[in-house]
């Protein structure tokens, strides 16, 4: 036995599958696009809901009914200007829509190589493993935390060309100075990103688990929806709690006067105990595989 | 799969709270001997819960006006889980319990609850601290509150006492007056309410007529009093026994005092007179200000909880008592369960305290208002129990609508507040009133709140009514108002509004037309705030730090994970194979159902050579590939790669050119880009690519533009075989690369194959096709069943069975055998592998 020197023409595991490439790859695919395109239009959609149905119901008062969490008070808010308006957006997306995007950002980035089977040939080039799960989960969550950011960025823009640039409206009383407005927007899409590592290391994991990207995706979107209808269940108290999207709303915190950092404390850190467990069974899991896809 | 196993981790968790909740209380109802009543014996309803472990501190449970025990099931069964031995009964006059209610008289009510601490001495199952003394806590509601509170001021015996949304002085309480002083104005809705709630009461016979189970005495003076709107002598007199208020010197029990923020019979100025009181005598106490109340209604697991945290230092010994002040404040949060403004509660560690107050200036002209004639209309801001639901919809309209008349109210209101304010308590304003013709006046004094987008919200319902008699007419009378006590957060840039009104639904108003004069005597208000700090449940740290600390050992074990890796790949190469493209020794692969794919298998490849890896379909080809490209893991053996060994991520396999089951293209991409992105993704230059020849090779002219998912079969096959020979690797693998080629789309893809060895580069295919590898390969391995059946060079292997002698005539070579007396026949002529493979594997497909 000796060490080698071979050079193996020009080959250098730190260079393959660099994110630069692992980019492109991602963003000429239809699905990102499209991905991108709902998020540009929705808030355009509510923006022009709203403007109809002010104009053809002009009382809009009543509104207290029980609903979607924090849904009333923000809804009657929402028109009132950009920073309103952002902050509703983001509130109606962050429970369903924003889960979806996430989930497929990151549940398809493995799964679809498998099921294309290109990802035999990303390992053969050899891209090694682990590297390959951290340029795609770089590049899948990037992807993410980009979609976080342009839903109330664009909302903000469409909220302010169709209401104004009012100052922001606390559904506890209170306005904000535009400043302090985008200072609350930014811990709430901070919030909201660390809240979608949840989704996106459960899509990561089921991604390398199958090579069904919709599996993936589905299971993922699946298993936040199940959690979601337990957490809604009064009687699982004290153990609610654990579940990973009890403190999803708690961004609803940063709204008042004052911020109230518990709960966003609180599910900060569940959410970064659960992604550490299903990244580090995504990684184990891989290393170990046989590709068969 | 996975998805499955994280349902069962929720699953799990689902399960085991469900089976958390521990096993029912066991309960026994008895008739348990009360005061007797005019001679005739009183029996008293009760139910006793027992806790899983006795002998237990007991907990006496009183329950509120016109209800019953059975009101107190739940609260009863979660303090007997706690280990709590409960005693819940009946009050006289109610339900199935015996006598006449005489409204917590210290000869009736509190005497029947001293025989019940009496006979919990008796029970074997309750904690004694000396014989006849049980350790006891007694706790109620309303009603039951007041009791508790009576029973410890007459029973010593009684070990500590909750009392919730309760009152001081019934006389304060139903005949108010925010100036102080004489009785003020009678508070008919809630009196009358009460009164049919327990004349409605049925009774064994049908004596007592209008009065239902009510004691004489308190009946008549109720209706005295009801008619008249004001108290007689009796009636106070009857008012104050029932009254905790004389006797607070008394009580030495710690005491748990609790009181409702939406409470128009009950309001907070009540606790704040008990705690005073009780606290004088150096007595514990704690009090807590709680959302609800009479008009907003009770949780009952809120109040266990308040319950458990005040008895279980005293009664079962157990933690510390907690003294500190507790104060909801509505609307200070958000909740993210609900989504809702929610309260939060704010903690005063020193414990109770009152009396902070500030200056909040109030300004406007002296105005007059109108008391209407019969007191119609009259103003509606609370009716009993459903106080804050009127609250709602006037908040909702956005106006103060039913609660302010107008020409009946006087407005006083603040400039935008500079800074967020929290009114808590009992605020104070000095007022100016001038009657215009009559000598006594009744008004009402109270607070709202206006938001900066015009928003009126009267706090909690609540008015102060304000009595004044011996008044001259025309002469301005300054008077000190109590305003209500409330709980109101209220933002910067909101005002607060001081409103003076002539009439309210709720209280008996006077029936002649008056007019006033109100004016500010001081032009602020002392308003009453509470210096505390959110309470922090749990620590929101620990969880923050137990999450960085999982996301730490998580690029911890990377790190370590990268360095055993790198520390396994210090490379090495085997020297005498260093020069030997594949070298395959021993290779099993078992797969996880125990089905073995590759069994034993054993060969090699030299450089030049075209070896043909044949043999049927689940001859364990495939495998062996896959475990040569790294992707699979062999169960044991090794295969060498120019001497180093392969692993998953081995560099060596970038002198690999692969094409394995199939090919692996992205669909939404042109062919070009796929090659492109391909290479790209390598990290190695692009000049050493060699796009040109490999697309050459592909032989896609024009098409190489197109969309991959538009491609043919054959089209993708012959991209990805391209994909494989880019940068014209050492090792070529290629796994039925013929498979979807046309017959003359597969004699080019031989040609190739053979010049590409040409160059000293070396190929390994596989195929189940003879003919195939007969003309293209120059070496075989031939496998079946997972074993290696032969391996050598084509011409060593079809010549293995001997020299073949071929005619151009048979029949006549067959004369000439005949002639010279040799036997022969004829058969058909076969592909000399096709024999040998046939041959080899034949065995296994009779």
């Amino acid at each position: 036995m000796q060490l080698a020197e071979v050079q193996d023409n020009r080959f250098r595991p730190e260079r393959t599958l660099r994110v630069r490439v692992e980019f492109v790859r991602q963003l000429r695919r239809r699905r990102t696009q499209l991905a991108a395109l709902v998020l540009l239009v929705l808030p355009v959609i509510i923006a022009l809901a709203f403007k109809v149905s002010s104009e053809t119901d002009s009382s809009g008062g009543g509104g207290g009914g029980p609903g979607r969490p924090g849904g009333p008070a923000l809804v009657n808010l929402a028109t009132t200007g950009a920073t309103n308006f952002a902050l509703f957006t983001e509130f109606a997306a962050v429970g369903f829509l924003l889960v979806v995007i996430v989930a497929l950002f990151c549940g398809d980035t493995v799964a679809s190589e498998a099921s294309w089977a290109s990802l035999r040939y990303l390992l053969a080039i050899p891209v090694p493993r682990a590297r390959l799960l951290r340029q795609k989960l770089i590049v899948a969550l990037s992807l993410s935390f980009g979609a976080n950011l342009l839903l109330p960025a664009w909302a903000y823009l469409v909220g302010g060309a169709f209401f104004g640039w009012a100052p922001g409206q606390s559904p506890l009383g209170g306005t904000f100075t535009t400043g302090a407005a985008l200072q609350r927007l930014l811990i709430v899409v901070a919030y909201t990103c660390v809240q979608s590592l949840l989704v996106a290391a459960l899509a990561f994991l089921l991604s390398v688990l199958t090579d069904a990207p919709l599996g993936a995706v589905g299971g993922a979107t699946m298993l936040v929806v199940v959690s979601n209808i337990l957490d809604s269940i009064t009687a699982l108290d004290p153990y609610r709690r654990f579940l990973p999207t009890h403190f999803q709303y708690s961004w609803l915190d940063a709204l008042g006067q004052n911020i109230i950092w518990d709960d966003m404390m609180r599910g900060t850190g569940l959410i970064l105990v659960y992604s550490a467990v299903f990244f580090a069974l995504a990684w184990w899991r891989f290393q170990e595989k046989d590709i068969l896809s | 799969m996975g998805a499955a196993a994280v349902l069962v981790v929720t699953a799990g968790v689902f399960a085991a709270s469900v089976r958390g909740s521990r096993p029912a209380a066991v309960t026994r109802a008895q008739f348990v001997a009360g005061t007797p009543e005019a001679g005739a014996p009183v029996r008293l309803d009760t139910t006793v819960y027992l806790p899983a472990k006795t002998p237990a501190p007991a907990v006496l449970l009183a329950h509120g006006f016109g209800g019953s025990k059975a009101d107190l099931d739940s609260q009863a069964r979660s303090l007997a889980r706690h280990g709590y031995v409960v005693l819940a009964y009946t009050a006289r006059g109610f339900g199935r319990s015996g006598g006449l209610i005489h409204l917590d008289a210290p000869s009736y009510e509190v005497a029947d609850a001293s025989r019940l601490v009496s006979y919990l001495a008796t029970m074997p199952q309750v904690r004694q601290d000396s014989p006849g003394n049980p350790r006891v806590g007694v706790a109620g509601s309303s009603y039951g509150g007041g009791l508790s509170l009576l029973l410890s001021a007459y029973d010593q015996r009684v070990d500590a006492v909750g009392a919730d949304i309760t009152w001081n002085d019934l006389t304060q309480a139903l005949f108010p007056n925010a100036a102080g002083g004489q009785p003020g104005v009678f508070k008919k809705l809630w009196a009358g309410q009460l009164f049919a709630s327990a004349a409605g009461q049925p009774r064994a016979s049908d004596q007592g007529g209008a009065c239902g189970r009510f004691a004489p005495n308190v009946c008549a003076a109720y209706q005295r009093a009801a008619s008249t709107g004001e108290p007689n002598t009796a009636l106070l007199a009857l008012l104050m026994a029932s009254s905790p208020a004389g006797v607070l010197n008394r009580i030495t029990a710690p005491t748990l005092l609790s009181q409702g923020e939406q409470d128009s019979l009950f309001p907070l100025d009540q606790v704040a007179a008990n705690a005073t009181g009780i606290a004088a005598n150096g007595t514990p106490v704690k009090v807590i200000w709680r959302s609800g109340g009479h008009d907003g209604g009770t949780s009952t697991s809120e109040v266990v909880q308040y319950l458990q945290d005040w008895f279980d230092p005293v009664l079962l010994k157990q933690g510390r008592a907690d003294l500190a002040f507790d104060v909801t404040v509505p609307g200070s949060g958000i909740s993210s369960a609900t989504g809702r403004a929610v309260s939060q509660t704010l903690r005063v560690d020193r414990g109770y305290t009152q009396g902070r107050t500030r200056p909040v200036a109030v300004g406007g002209p002296a105005q007059t208002i109108y008391a209407p004639a019969g007191g119609s209309p009259a103003a509606v801001t609370s009716v009993p129990g459903l106080g804050s639901l009127l609250n709602t919809a006037a908040s909702l309209t956005g106006s103060p609508g039913l609660a302010a008349i107008p020409g009946q109210v006087a407005r006083f209101a603040s400039q935008p507040l500079p800074g967020r304010l929290l009114v808590a308590g009992t605020s104070t304003v000095r007022l100016s009133v001038t009657a215009r013709a009559a000598t006594d006046a009744t008004l009402f004094a109270s607070v709202h709140h206006l938001a900066a987008d015009g928003t009126d919200t009267l706090p909690a319902g609540l008015v102060a009514p304000i009595r004044l008699t011996g008044l001259t007419p025309g002469v301005p009378r300054t008077v000190t108002v109590s305003l209500p006590a409330v709980v109101r957060n209220v933002p910067a840039g909101d005002r607060l509004v001081l409103q003076v009104s002539t009439t309210d639904l709720a209280y008996r108003l006077q029936n002649a037309p008056n007019s006033y004069t109100v004016a500010l005597a001081a032009p602020t208000v002392a308003v009453a705030t509470v210096d505390g700090r959110i309470v922090r449940t749990g620590a929101p740290w620990l969880w923050l730090v137990a999450g960085l600390a999982a996301i730490g050992l998580l690029i911890l074990g990377a790190l370590v994970a990268g360095m055993r890796h790198r520390r396994r790949r210090r490379r090495t190469v085997h020297p005498e194979l260093s020069q030997v493209p594949v070298a395959v020794e021993n290779l099993v692969k078992e797969y996880g159902d125990g089905y073995r794919a590759v069994d034993d298998v054993t060969f090699r490849v030299e450089r030049g050579q075209v070896v043909g890896l044949l043999g049927p379909n689940g001859a364990g080809k495939t495998t062996t590939l896959r475990v040569l490209m790294g992707l699979i893991r062999p169960t044991s053996g090794t295969v060498h790669v120019f001497g180093e060994l392969i692993e998953a991520g081995a560099p060596v396999l970038s002198r690999i050119g692969s094409f394995i089951e199939g090919p692996g293209l992205l669909p939404h991409l042109t062919g070009r880009d796929n090659l492109r992105l391909f290479w790209a993704a390598t990290g190695r230059p692009a000049r050493d690519a060699q796009f040109d020849t490999a697309l050459e090779i592909s032989g896609l002219g024009e098409s190489v533009d197109r969309k991959v998912k538009t491609f043919s079969q054959g089209m993708r096959q012959r991209l990805a075989i391209a994909q494989a020979m880019l940068g014209l690797p050492e090792l070529l693998v290629l796994d039925e690369p013929t498979n979807g080629l046309d017959p003359l789309q597969i004699a080019e893809m031989r040609e190739v194959l053979r010049r590409y060895a040409a160059t000293g580069r070396t190929v390994v295919i596989s195929s189940h096709l003879l003919a195939e590898v007969e003309q293209t390969c120059s070496h075989v391995v031939v496998m079946h069943n997972g074993r290696l059946v032969a391996v050598g060079s084509v011409a060593d292997i079809a010549g293995a069975g001997g020299i073949q002698l071929v005619v151009k005539d048979p029949r006549q070579a067959q004369e000439i055998l005949a002639a010279a007396g040799v036997d022969s026949q004829t058969v058909p002529a076969r592909r000399s592998l096709e024999d040998i493979f046939i041959e080899m594997v034949g065995a296994d497909h009779d």
